[in-house]
């Protein structure tokens, strides 16, 4: 794991975004996350890790509550965004998730054009006056996703003919342009070869300068490479959640020294 | 050499030649091509009725796209026009008329004395004046001059069509052997001759003993009309109960009943519906018979589960990917379905609607019960006010010329056929290209 670069970054703020305390999730009886409590960093990038089936992708899905579209889905116990309870009766997670933006495992670019995939967002939260206003946001998105060289000549192509790390890298724009506090990615990079997943997580350390990033992955190599703090989750408990280095250099528990040398999962 | 052989091939061949078919593959492609055979059976079987059906409609049908005519000068000056419009009898004045232009035509064609003047009135359509009539109320500047195109007579039409013979005509009352070799003569002349037939297609329907000026005009408004009543309401209805069920209601008992119901309805038998259109619309509801607006109303109960069905299985096949990014952006429900899953399942829904309106342009059942099955000589006026005026359909004015008499109204029904059919082949051929216009890839 000479890749690691665990000394070359640092923790810039120790600001709270998200705090979640004892969250429960259950699938019809099916108890899926169990009893998790984690605090999550402003302008940090958190990863979650640990073995197919752990309930990593639940945990995140509840924090921009995507989990409400699945009906037998429950969630139970406190999340809070800046001191704001995201379960409350008075949130509307329409308004939640154009603050909490989210990025899937599979790029799933709508089928219209580059600009109209970007500009959607905006678009629907009202965030541009004009059309220049606009043209401005789809630019410092699609700049800040690393992707405006490559198809600032055809913004009226569909998305949908990109490659596929291009398409991904599209999806990170369209979930940038909304200006997001938080941006949640289920495992963004597990459909990518490797250079598009280098190009990919070069862009999620950017990315942090402005938001706290939370990433689902399977690669523990990745969680080393540009997370700050690392979530390890086990048939839905959260086994150990600190620093990236001490996590991967330290850990307390058995499991997840187990985990990380590849032991279990 | 001997040596060569030696070493490069084996020395006994191995049980398992690739060159060999063991019995087991052998009966494995046995099988295969039997499967083939029996699925080209089939097909062939299917083909061939097809084929069948089509060439004994179009043989029977074709002709009643050509009609005889009679073209005859007549003159009538404003004095003999209301004449005959203060008369009583008010065709049997404009019929003189038109023996007096038969008259001179046959002067002309140097056939007057050969002929009886009544034999050869004889070979009209008793339609005739009524025509006369019509174009003399039309008329604005006098005297009318004009040399006048006239139905000829359903039997002399079905002896040039080879359908009426001379031992045929020995036996009927109303057309003799005379007559028809009269009507060769007059053909001859170029007085009668066999030509495209518009009034097939514009006509208003003739009365049983009168095939010859029987016409689609009436039946195709009526369809015309049903199919907008149809358009109007299951379209939005079918569409926003695909929407609601499939996007919106939870998954509860009460969505999983309307669920079972929507796909019982679809089975329903049509008559079924018509007797429901009859009790509700028209005795309870108080709706005039005979209307496009009922007929469209019921045929619009019969569609929704085609159109609901159609609609969502195509809102299904959208990916679950495209919700979820939209969702994730923090668009609404509604923008959700509205901006994406919409468009993109429009084609389907599109498809679904098109076969829903064929299936209901061909449905005749339903609108038998509700009173549609009438000779209706009048054209429904212009919608909105014309959906309540009687009509028929293409589908029931098969239906109604099939059970007259008269052999001639085989022709016609027949030739009913291939118009109605002719408008589902278009409707089907425009939901494929519908489909392959707007369907998209993701």
């Amino acid at each position: 794991m000479n890749d690691m670069r665990l000394t070359e970054r640092a923790v810039d703020t120790n600001q709270l975004k998200i705090t979640a305390r004892d969250v429960q999730v259950f699938y019809g009886d099916n108890h899926a996350i169990k009893d998790v409590t984690v605090d999550i960093q402003d302008k940090t990038v958190t990863a979650f890790i640990g073995p197919s089936g752990c309930g990593k992708s639940t945990f995140l899905r509840c924090l921009n509550r995507m989990n409400d579209t699945i009906d037998i889905c429950r969630v139970e116990g406190k999340i809070l965004l800046d001191d704001e309870d995201i379960y409350d009766k008075r949130v509307d997670p329409v308004q939640l998730r154009a603050k909490v933006g989210m990025v899937f495992q599979k790029p799933n670019p709508f089928p219209k054009s580059i600009y109209d995939n970007v500009a959607y967002g905006p678009k629907i939260h009202g965030l541009a006056r004009s059309k220049t206003e606009l043209d401005e946001i789809v630019e410092t998105s699609l700049r800040r996703a690393a992707l405006w060289d490559e198809v600032k000549d055809r913004l009226t192509a569909p998305g949908t003919g990109l490659s596929g790390g291009q398409q991904q890298r599209l999806c990170i724009a369209r979930a940038v342009a909304t200006s997001p506090e938080v941006l949640l990615m289920d495992e963004p990079c597990s459909a990518l070869d490797p250079i598009a997943t280098a190009q990919v997580e070069e862009l999620i350390d950017d990315l942090r300068s402005r938001f706290s990033v939370v990433i689902v992955t399977h690669s523990m190599q990745q969680a080393a490479r540009v997370s700050q703090k690392t979530a390890f989750f086990h048939l839905g408990n959260l086994v150990e959640f600190d620093d990236t280095t001490k996590i991967f250099t330290n850990p307390e528990d058995p499991r997840t020294e187990s985990y990380i040398t590849g032991r279990i999962g | 050499m001997s040596d060569a052989t030696a070493n490069s091939t084996p020395a006994t061949p191995s049980a398992s030649s690739l060159f060999k078919q063991d019995d087991r593959v052998k009966r494995r492609n046995a099988a295969e091509k039997r499967f083939k055979a029996y699925g080209l059976t089939a097909i062939g079987v299917g083909v061939t009725m097809l084929i069948i059906l089509v060439s004994s409609v179009l043989s029977q049908g074709l002709s009643s796209f050509r009609q005889t005519f009679v073209t005859l000068p007549i003159t009538v000056t404003q004095a003999e026009f209301e004449a005959a419009e203060a008369s009583m009898l008010k065709t049997g004045k404009y019929k003189k008329l038109i023996q007096r232009g038969l008259e001179q035509r046959l002067a002309t064609a140097e056939l007057g004395d050969v002929v009886s003047i009544k034999d050869a009135m004889g070979l009209l359509s008793g339609q005739a004046p009524a025509d006369l009539r019509m174009a003399a109320l039309a008329n604005q500047t006098w005297p009318l001059r004009q040399e006048f195109r006239f139905l000829a007579n359903g039997r002399v039409d079905g002896y040039f069509k080879g359908r009426v013979t001379m031992e045929i005509a020995e036996r009927d009352s109303r057309i003799s052997p005379e007559q028809l070799e009269l009507s060769q003569q007059l053909a001859d002349a170029g007085i009668m001759e066999t030509r495209f037939n518009r009034g097939f297609l514009t006509r208003t329907d003739g009365s049983p003993t009168r095939p010859e000026a029987a016409g689609l005009g009436v039946a195709f408004l009526g369809s015309l009309y049903m199919m907008m009543v149809v358009l109007a309401l299951a379209l939005p209805i079918g569409v926003a109960t695909s929407i609601y069920l499939e996007e919106l209601a939870p998954k509860n008992r009460w969505t999983d009943l309307i669920e079972v119901n929507i796909s019982n309805l679809a089975a329903v038998p049509s008559i079924v519906f018509g007797i429901l259109g009859l009790a509700i619309f028209i005795n309870f509801a108080g709706l005039p018979q005979s209307a496009p607006l009922v007929g469209g109303l019921v045929l619009t109960l019969m569609t929704l589960p085609t159109i609901i069905i159609a609609t969502r299985a195509s809102l299904k096949s959208v990916p679950p990917s495209i919700r979820d990014a939209a969702l994730g952006l923090g668009a609404s429900k509604m923008q959700t379905v509205f901006h994406h899953v919409l468009p993109l399942a429009a084609p389907g829904i599109l498809t679904g609607t098109i076969i829903g309106l064929a299936q209901a342009l061909g449905e005749t059942a339903p609108l038998l019960l509700i009173g549609m099955v009438a000779l209706v000589q009048n054209y429904p006026s212009a919608p909105p006010a014309g959906l309540e005026d009687p009509a028929t359909a293409l589908p029931v004015q098969v239906y109604i010329w099939t059970t007259r008499s008269d052999p001639a109204f085989v022709e016609r029904a027949s030739g009913a056929i291939i118009v109605l059919l002719a408008f589902l082949l278009i409707m089907n051929i425009a939901a494929i290209l519908l489909r392959r216009r707007f369907e998209r890839r993701w």
